[in-house]
């Protein structure tokens, strides 16, 4: 227990949780209970959560005049026990790209959420936003107005536009492939609207990382992972894989790096590496190991994957790949991006259903349907083989469903296909 | 009140400008990196093709902070690193000199001021991920943030040593929905029987969206003492509480008979074998605050058996997929069951079907 725990409400299995190396989320919330008593509410409540298995908290929709998402709101189910947490609220603030912060903006968020809230952040919650617990229903207001003059943002509930979150990237790694943490501002800001005004058919995510090591938790946890990666030849500095060697020995390296790669590319030939560029999938690993012998090529883009979730309702789901290769360095660059994306918001909110994230509706549809719902031609790059099944749609005789007439399908006998941009 | 939202509604802020929050030696060599060095556990150097050195220093954080504890975190950075820092995405804070000899006043403060470990870097494991759990959320049967703690309590000593085969990353989640995330090792709640219905409180519901949310259409509407409401049919039902988010009325939770399993394996690199799904490894672990001592006593068995088999360079689902099923299941004393088994969707392509079978 706290020595200055001065507080009436008693919680012995919380402060069970007090104990150990770790720190402690209790001791933070013990901390403020003195000064707050929105916090001493709250500790009494999950008190009585962890004597009795239960919940007490009841969802429901709130927001700020002009925005439609930003505030998760929260009534307590013991209001009448615990009257300072009848109504807590957490207000979903923007992060800046790859969590940095200067002292100063981090005190200034600290003084809203003293002045406006319970004195609680969380950095991060699971999306990558500042979540800023313990407003009311009048706080919030002036929570957020004290957020906004000091222009920060705030939004991200509901079927909207997620708060972004990306790796450290370029800032601090020499794996970056691309500028991570301006892409993901340039999103943020190119699609605020759909952050604060909720009309998609359900929630979408971006995670932006620089490499296949994808930091940001990209693959499984966001819509639309885009991941830094290269189509040119590693780079290979010989003096540092001699030095390498000599450090680790042959068997170290033939061990680690040469049978570990997926596509048995690389060789060693008289203690030196070998790789075959054009069979390399770029999934980082020999560069992980070797970090100081080989880097990523010098022709750097994003590979860009759709579709990815957790466990609700389809079961759990990877992005799969939509554009294997595309530049993310030019002003030309970004807008191919920003036009893919409205593409993808077009067709999947035209027909997507309510509550149906991108992966499920491609799912549901099939991504070839997709595709042209898009404007994006096949690539056995999106498959990890082409069908095993014969029970194939032909157009000509099935006139499909959405995305496209017969016509514009291409005949059975047709061998040649007019190729178009991937993006 | 007076009207903030007539101020507020035209405001479109964005993003904040990172460039005006990264330390100036990121600034100075934005993208001209050139390689990093491990220092020790929890501390990184990196190099740039300037000749610039920039120490990381990474400490474990509780992720629930109060602005006390912020408020010293920002001392210490103004301190020690020119009034910069940073997070990272599980959770841990990240303190940046440009100095070696920085580096160890800095973990002092870091450990004696703070009271944060110093760790979490390269074949260790790393702050765990978790979702909200009883102190904000309205879905949770169980509180993540708590069996975290007392799982960091007991993986200490693995998050300040890099002393395992690879990283390993760990993820909790409070309700099916499972917002923590694919990972090395989840420990997530699992329901055990169809929703209860309060019949009685149906208006407060979208009945057709209910109706349609369900994953394998179970739900359908019925009248019941003459009012507009639900049923479920129980045999199509799997429990995972997606009728739930959408109707309060539809309860899934149970404090009498949910319980939490382990599931092992996910990765979300592409490196290597690439990204896979986590597997079911043991379940029916009793939802038991405040510190949930038999989530802790499993995974160590897991871990246990990993640093003793796993080869270097080896995540926990490339080990096991290196050693088959069944020697994980020796090692670990966990039992396979027919409920290991999938049912859902693709069960099939789960199937072993060859005749490579360790005997």
């Amino acid at each position: 227990m706290g020595k200055k725990w001065k507080i009436k409400t008693s919680t012995p299995k919380l402060d069970e949780l007090e104990k150990g190396p770790w720190p402690s989320f209790i001791k933070e919330l013990k901390t403020l209970a003195e000064r707050k008593p929105a916090v001493e509410h709250l500790l009494g409540q999950m008190e009585q959560s962890y004597e009795t298995n239960t919940n007490y908290w009841t969802g429901t929709v709130l927001n700020l005049d002009g925005y439609g998402g930003g505030v998760i709101a929260r009534y307590s189910d013991l209001a009448k026990k615990f009257p300072e947490v009848a109504q807590f609220h957490t207000i979903r603030v923007i992060e800046p790209s790859a969590f940095v912060y200067s002292t100063k903006a981090l005190r200034e968020l600290c003084d809203v959420s003293e002045n406006h809230s319970a004195g609680i952040l969380q950095l991060h919650g699971m999306t990558g936003d500042i979540l800023m617990l313990g407003s009311t229903n009048e706080s919030m207001h002036t929570a957020g107005e004290a957020l906004m003059e000091k222009g920060w943002d705030i939004g991200g509930s509901g079927g909207a536009l997620r708060t972004l979150a990306c790796c450290i990237g370029p800032a601090r790694c020499e794996m970056a492939c691309y500028d991570t943490l301006e892409v993901t501002k340039r999103i943020t800001d190119t699609y605020i609207s759909q952050l604060h005004r909720p009309d998609l058919p359900y929630k979408f995510k971006f995670k932006l990382s620089g490499c296949a090591n994808d930091c940001a938790n990209s693959m499984q946890r966001s819509d639309m992972p885009i991941i830094g990666t290269w189509r040119d030849n590693i780079q290979v500095d010989h003096a540092e894989v001699a030095a390498f060697i000599a450090e680790h020995g042959v068997d170290f390296v033939v061990d680690n790096v040469i049978t570990r790669c997926p596509t048995k590319c690389i060789t060693l030939k008289n203690k030196k590496i070998e790789i075959d560029d054009k069979n390399c999938v770029h999934c980082m690993h020999c560069i992980n190991v070797m970090h100081k012998a080989l880097a990523p090529g010098k022709d750097k883009g994003v590979t860009i994957l759709l579709g990815g979730k957790r466990t609700l309702k389809i079961g759990d789901t990877m992005g799969s790949v939509l554009v294997p290769f595309m530049k993310m360095e030019t002003e030309e660059d970004n807008e191919k991006l920003i036009d893919l994306i409205a593409r993808i918001w077009e067709f999947w909110g035209e027909n997507g259903m309510e509550h149906e994230r991108v992966g499920e509706f491609i799912e549901r549809v099939g991504l070839g349907t997709f595709l042209e719902g898009v404007g994006i031609e096949p690539d056995p790059q999106m498959v990890k083989h082409p069908r095993t099944n014969s029970y194939i749609k032909f157009e000509e005789y099935t006139k499909p469903l959405m995305a496209g007439e017969a016509s514009k399908s291409p005949l059975v006998t047709n061998k040649e296909v007019e190729g178009k941009e991937t993006a | 009140m007076a009207t903030p939202g007539k101020k507020m509604a035209p405001r479109d802020n964005g993003a904040p400008d990172y460039k005006k929050y990264l330390h100036p030696l990121m600034v100075k060599n934005y993208g001209k990196w050139k390689y990093y060095e491990k220092v020790k556990p929890g501390v990184l150097k990196h190099v740039a093709h300037s000749g610039d050195v920039l120490y990381t220093v990474r400490a474990g954080s509780p992720r629930t902070l109060s602005v006390d504890t912020i408020r010293k975190v920002c001392d210490l950075a103004d301190k020690h690193c020119q009034g910069f820092l940073r997070f990272t995405t599980r959770c841990n804070i990240e303190f940046q000199v440009t100095s070696a000899e920085a580096v160890e006043p800095l973990i002092k403060d870091i450990n004696e001021i703070l009271g944060f470990p110093v760790g979490g870097t390269g074949n260790s494991i790393s702050n765990i991920i978790h979702t909200q759990g009883w102190m904000h959320c309205n879905l949770p049967g169980t509180d993540a943030a708590g069996s975290v703690k007392a799982l960091m309590d007991t993986l200490y000593e693995d998050f300040i040593n890099e002393r395992l085969p690879q990283r390993v990353r760990i993820s909790a989640s409070c309700c099916q929905i499972n917002c923590g995330g694919q990972s090395d090792i989840a420990i997530n709640l699992q329901h055990h029987h169809p929703p209860k219905i309060n019949h009685a409180n149906m208006q407060i519901c979208e009945l057709p969206k209910t109706v349609a949310i369900c994953p394998v259409a179970a739900i359908r509407p019925a009248t019941v003492d003459g009012k507009d409401s639900l049923m479920v049919v129980d045999e199509k039902c799997m429990y995972c509480g997606a009728c739930h988010g959408q109707c309060p009325s539809m309860e899934i939770r149970d404090p009498q008979t949910d319980s939490l399993a382990i599931w092992v394996g996910g990765k979300t690199a592409s490196t290597r074998g690439g990204p896979s799904f986590m597997k079911l490894a043991t379940f029916g672990l009793p939802n038991n605050p405040p510190r949930w001592p038999e989530v802790g006593d499993a995974v160590k068995k897991i871990l246990d058996a990993y640093k003793e088999s796993a080869k270097p360079y080896e995540r926990i689902g490339e080990w096991i997929d290196r050693i088959g099923w069944k020697r994980f299941f020796e090692m670990t004393g966990f039992k396979f069951t027919k409920y290991h088994i999938d049912t859902y969707r693709y069960a099939r392509t789960t199937y072993n079907m060859s005749t490579q079978v360790r005997l």
